[in-house]
């Protein structure tokens, strides 16, 4: 048992190698450079592992629609079709650039530009495992806030300097949409904060080491808010008003093409899984495995070994090696932090393209009702319920707020129910 | 009414995962054993691998018939079908002549010296086939006929078209049956006498 100190722990494995490299380059280095180094370092990982996410939920997205609309997907371009973000890439770098005439050509460049930068500057902040951040503000969360809202000027700089009907009513829609969403959105997340007390999110992911925010009275309607919220700020179905096909061509892009388009569509994938991250980290632990002990996961597997009967034999085989392996390897390590919050985000990012495999596009009305005839009154319900589960102990607090959310949610259902139509008389009709 | 808030929207996306697993071997193994409908399953023929089985009536663009040997094709060069195609795809020159301006005969009949289809004006139609007395020229199935020139590849002349009567069993057994049993009946009362073949054969009264 000789491993370099790099490898000693995969849960640290990438802090550990930067740390080497960092070592290994202050032999020479000075030391203002090699903090510099250090801030490069990362900066190059973002940059160069946002793109290649971006890359690959295009494909996941092909993928996953593909199977619910049983068809295969891409399964052309290399084994599986993993070759065909780049085909995509290829393909995007060699179309036209087109300006419409009478556009504002400066905006219309940096329009995309500005919508990318802060979906970027979002992983900045974003918890990847222990010790895995990039920066760990004090004011996390407000950060994201405040980052994530520049999106919607690019997205109206886009529109406006389209000179097109079809871009400008696009992005006043989802201009209109982000403003909105963003209300709940935040409002959910106080929540959180007040529950913590901080703002910073490794404090928020420590706080949730005993249980996840997502399986309390609160955290489950704050967690549902908050990730609706972020899907409709994304501009993602059954959000996706701004760029509504059939409407609209394609909304606040309809003039864009070539490489700019494919910023859109970087701009809107990497915000999509910012979202999915940050729902992990606010409400499902972050980068902790689930706060149950290992004999409770073995319970689970009861079920599976008592069923198992009835599967046929090669699955047997492979499933008991599956579940011995994982046994072994959780025993002698516990799976990495980072594995565990990839693992998350990504459940999320399925869950995201899965309600855009089954849920038809809100109307413009419905859209901007539910944000503020629903999730606005139920968000602040939810920060007294918030309060009341943090004062009064385990059980009360829990049945107490759950009723208040559970009763608050059904007469706002009943308020906004939309009046019953007169049944309609033919009087010609016989 | 529904039990809960988003009854609905649960139960279709629990209807979308169903397809999703549903696509997956595993996934349908394990949709049997929870004892779940298994779903549609997977659709895509993948083309240029795998090719869907057509039905025996799909057709394409005609081809001639020729009975034997190809210089024993039931075509007689009598142009209706020249006449008839309604896009004029068809083109023949023919029937060969002698030196006296009459038509030249083998195996007891006339024959085309020319006989071109233009499979890029050629829609498919049918027309051809029923006009024919002779039933000389039916539709064939190939579809796979893509090529880089409009003028060469894609006009056929008479050594592309000319197909056997077996090809024409093979890929239409129905089709070809009814064909056979019709020719069969015109033929003359003593079908076992050599000199039979010399006939020509008699067009159909109808």
């Amino acid at each position: 048992m000789s491993l370099p100190p790099v490898l000693a722990s995969h849960d640290q494995l990438f802090v550990n190698a930067k740390r080497a490299l960092l070592e290994f380059l202050s032999r020479w280095l000075p030391d203002w450079a090699v903090i510099g180094v250090s801030m490069l370092v990362t900066i190059g990982a973002i940059a160069a592992v946002a793109p290649a996410i971006m890359m690959y939920l295009t494909w996941l997205e092909r993928k996953i629609i593909a199977r619910i609309q049983n068809r295969f997907g891409p399964d052309r371009v290399g084994v599986y079709g993993l070759m065909q973000p780049l085909a995509d890439g290829l393909k995007m770098l060699n179309k036209e650039d087109i300006v419409p005439r009478g556009a504002d050509a400066l905006l219309h460049i940096a329009a995309p530009i500005l919508s990318v930068v802060p979906a970027i500057l979002l992983f900045a902040i974003m918890p990847f495992g222990r010790n895995m951040i990039a920066a760990d503000l004090n004011v996390g969360l407000l950060y994201l806030f405040a980052v994530s809202s520049v999106g919607s000027y690019a997205i109206f700089m886009g529109g406006w300097a389209s000179r097109s009907k079809f871009s400008f009513l696009g992005a006043m829609r989802s201009v209109a949409q982000i403003i909105s969403y963003e209300v709940p959105g935040v409002l959910s997340a106080v929540a959180v904060i007040m529950v913590t007390g901080t703002l910073s999110l490794v404090g928020i992911v420590e706080a949730q080491e005993s249980r996840w925010f997502a399986f309390t009275p609160w955290g489950f309607v704050a967690c549902l808010m908050f990730f609706l919220s972020g899907v409709a700020e994304v501009n993602r179905t059954p959000f996706d008003m701004p760029e509504a096909e059939s409407e609209l061509v394609g909304g606040f892009h309809t003039e864009y093409s070539g490489m700019k388009f494919a910023l859109w569509y970087m701009a809107e994938f990497l915000e999509s899984f910012a979202v999915c991250a940050f729902t992990v980290t606010l409400f499902f632990g972050g980068w902790q495995g689930p706060p149950v002990p290992f004999w409770t996961l073995g319970l689970l597997l009861i079920p599976v070994v008592v069923t198992a009967g009835r599967l046929p034999v090669p699955a047997r085989a492979v499933g008991a090696a599956a579940v011995l392996g994982a046994t072994v390897l959780w025993g002698v390590q516990p799976i990495p932090s980072w594995i565990w919050f990839l693992t998350k985000t990504y459940v999320l990012v399925f869950v995201l393209v899965w309600f855009r495999g089954t849920l038809p596009r809100l109307r413009v009305d419905q859209l901007m009702g539910l944000a503020w005839k629903f999730f606005l009154p139920l968000a602040l319900v939810n920060i007294f319920a918030a309060g009341i589960w943090m004062w009064f102990p385990f059980p009360v607090g829990t049945a107490a707020s759950a009723l208040l959310l559970l009763v608050s949610a059904w007469l706002l259902v009943r308020v906004n129910a939309p009046a019953p139509m007169h049944p309609r008389t033919y009087i010609l009709a016989d | 009414m529904s039990l809960f808030i988003g009854q609905g929207v649960l139960k279709g996306m629990l209807l979308t995962l169903r397809e999703f697993i549903g696509t997956y071997p595993a996934g349908r193994v394990l949709l049997r054993m929870l004892g779940r409908p298994v779903g549609s399953g997977l659709f895509t023929v993948s083309y240029p691998e795998q090719k869907q089985q057509h039905s025996e009536r799909f057709r394409y663009f005609p081809f001639l018939v020729y009975d034997g040997t190809p210089e024993n094709l039931r075509c007689v060069s009598c142009k209706i079908c020249e006449q008839e195609c309604p896009p004029q795809c068809i083109h023949i020159v023919g029937p060969e002549k002698d030196a006296q301006g009459r038509p030249l005969k083998k195996n007891g009949r006339t024959y085309p010296v020319e006989f071109d289809i233009d499979t890029s004006i050629c829609m498919s139609c049918r027309i051809c086939v029923d006009v024919c007395p002779f039933d000389a020229i039916e539709m064939d199935n190939q579809y796979e006929l893509s090529s880089t020139g409009r003028f060469n590849e894609m006009l056929f002349d008479k050594e592309k078209l000319l197909k056997s009567n077996e090809y024409f069993q093979k890929i239409k057994p129905t089709e070809a049956k009814t064909v056979d049993q019709r020719l069969a009946a015109k033929k003359p009362k003593a079908p076992e006498a050599p000199a039979a073949a010399a006939q020509p054969p008699q067009p159909p009264s109808a």
